[in-house]
């Protein structure tokens, strides 16, 4: 940890020199745009499909995988990758019934969750105790960022973005209206599975470097954000990633200069923005919300 | 086992908080908003270090960090009632605020590198003393008992919030209600037994129950009845076997509850013709609110 704040001289050009001296730095704004670009995109799904809980409850279960493989001395991408597949089939599984069971859906969820935190528990009391990585897991080591580690996330985000271009169509058909979806062939089931395999994959990468928490908020905040401000499928996924990409940036540099986590500044600067972005449609659209659907 | 005094008051703290968090578990189940009380206990844990950070009695963080945000919630009114991304919005935010305050908290009191958000987030149910057990337990009840003063006009609301506002029940002011009571236990369960164990505690034995019953107040008596029973055999098999914590025993026979539930639920549906009109067990009692 630096004890020593950097001093922001307002200058920009020269703030962003000093910003990217260090090679710490240059990889987390590396690892920052791969992560905002796969959350961005991966993300709108997720907000249009209403399965952030879903999408929590994978970035949760990266713990209990973690855990696991350090007791069992397996690497660590194994126990991410390993957990977070696992816990998407266990979600697929427990969320069959579309439309009736919303609330037993729910349930189902949260006892997954509960489940996967219990067996992590039991893994870290297993292990000793040792629990001075289940901070960093929680919140992340962005600045402790490998060359390797950069490359490795982005060979896994081409993937994710590669097959998010080929499910994307059958993916929004059925998001939008699974009835109809499902009426017009498309297998919906499968497609649910597929989706939740690639949140989660995008979650495994992303849960070592920025943490299971942060890659969450930038799963659904930005999204979000995006959804109120836009319908249409096109600039509504653009949107997203740029937000996404926004907000990890200035939360970096803002990090940079300042005692406090990355983590905190990139959550408050997308939240911020969605509560803005919710206000100012709200006060210009008058009472009735919008609500995300095929565009007329 | 109960010669320890430690085992009398994880007993004592474990039986009410697990009645407490049965019973509301079957509301927060009902009304499909596991997400919110998954939401809440992160809250507390933000408000606990929040409070530790500052130098403050950590319960006044936890207390008033939940209660806060719970009345926000429930002021949503029933458009936040299913809408998980609103949820996981103020969640990602909370999330980010704990990891500020324990950013300030650790750097503050070096040495103390994060025991104490651990200790939030898995509690001790086994480390309790005996003014924390009664603490808890007199919590419990008297969430326990809000929460049945308010149960019938709750679940007519929860069923069918639109019928109920035709007959004058205050909907949203009962929606607020049972938040903050679901805050009250959140609070108390974290700090006391651990995020963790609330989660599990609430999702798990009203889904099991959910699953059972169609019949609102058998349903509410079994999702406390199978919280309170894990609860015990949780405990029992933590003491039992030394290496298993007793928060994963707890979540582990609550979960099988459930498991078992989902299993017999798809039995009855395979083996027996449905009534017309009586329902299966996997639909829901209420229409779908649009």
């Amino acid at each position: 940890m630096r004890t020593e704040l950097a001093a922001l001289s307002w200058n920009p050009v020269s703030d962003f020199e000093q910003l990217t001296t260090f090679p710490f730095m240059v990889q987390a704004l590396e690892a920052g745009t791969i992560v905002a670009v796969m959350a961005g995109a991966i993300g709108w799904f997720m907000v249009l499909r209403r399965q952030a809980f879903a999408g929590h409850t994978l970035s949760v279960i990266a713990f209990p995988g973690a855990a696991g493989a350090t007791l069992a001395g397996l690497p660590l991408a194994l126990g991410y990758f390993g957990a977070c597949g696992l816990g998407a089939l266990a979600l697929s599984l427990v969320s069959r019934s579309g439309r009736s069971g919303l609330s037993s859906e729910s349930a189902a969820i949260g006892t997954v969750q509960a489940f996967a935190l219990g067996l992590g528990f039991l893994f870290v009391s297993l292990y000793g105790g040792q629990l001075a990585g289940l901070e960093a897991l929680l919140f992340g080591t962005f600045l402790g960022i490998t060359a390797g580690q950069v490359q490795t996330l982005l060979w896994v985000a081409l993937a994710a973005l590669a097959a998010l271009a080929v499910l994307g169509r059958p993916l929004l058909f059925s998001s939008v209206d699974g009835a109809v979806a499902r009426a017009a062939g498309v297998p919906t089931r499968l497609v649910a599975l597929a989706f939740l395999l690639l949140l989660a994959m995008a979650v495994a990468a992303t849960a070592e470097i920025t943490g299971a928490l942060l890659v969450f908020a930038l799963l659904v905040t930005p999204a979000a954000t995006a959804q109120r401000l836009t319908a249409r499928p096109g600039p509504g996924l653009a949107l997203s990633v740029v937000l996404a990409l926004a907000v990890t940036w200035v939360g970096l540099g803002i990090a940079y200069f300042s005692p406090y986590p990355v983590g905190f500044w990139v959550t408050t600067l997308s939240f911020g923005l969605y509560v803005a972005v919710r206000a100012g449609t709200h006060l210009l659209a008058g009472p009735r919300t919008q609500v995300v659907g095929v565009p007329a | 086992m109960l010669a320890h005094e430690f085992m009398r008051n994880a007993f004592l703290a474990g039986t009410f908080v697990a009645l407490g968090c049965g019973l509301i578990g079957y509301f927060v189940v009902l009304r499909s908003q596991v997400f919110a009380g998954d939401a809440l206990s992160h809250v507390a844990f933000t408000g606990a270090l929040a409070a530790a950070a500052a130098g403050i009695d950590v319960r006044v963080g936890l207390f008033a960090a939940t209660l806060l945000v719970a009345g926000g919630m429930g002021a949503l009114g029933e458009r936040a009632r299913s809408d998980d991304v609103v949820i996981g919005s103020v969640f990602a935010w909370v999330l980010g605020l704990g990891a500020l305050f324990l950013s300030i908290f650790v750097s503050g009191s070096s040495g103390s590198d994060g025991t104490a958000a651990v200790r939030v987030l898995f509690g001790s149910i086994l480390g309790l003393s005996i003014a924390d057990a009664r603490l808890a337990a007199l919590v419990a009840i008297v969430a326990s008992l809000a929460l049945l003063a308010i149960a019938r006009p709750l679940l007519f609301s929860s069923i069918d919030p639109e019928v109920a506002r035709g007959l004058g029940l205050p909907v949203r002011a009962l929606g607020i209600g049972f938040f903050l009571i679901l805050a009250l236990v959140a609070a108390e369960a974290t700090q006391a037994v651990g995020a963790l164990l609330l989660l599990g505690l609430l999702a798990a034995p009203g889904g099991a129950a959910r699953l059972l019953t169609d019949r609102p107040w058998r349903g509410l008596a079994l999702s406390g009845g199978i919280a309170v029973a894990s609860m015990w055999i949780g405990l029992a098999l933590s003491y039992r076997i030394p290496s298993l914590p007793p928060g994963t025993a707890v979540i582990g026979v609550a979960t099988s509850a459930f498991v078992l539930a989902a299993l017999l639920a798809r039995l009855r549906r395979r083996g027996a013709v449905p009534m017309p009109g009586s329902g299966t067990a996997d639909e829901p009692i209420f229409a779908e609110a649009s």
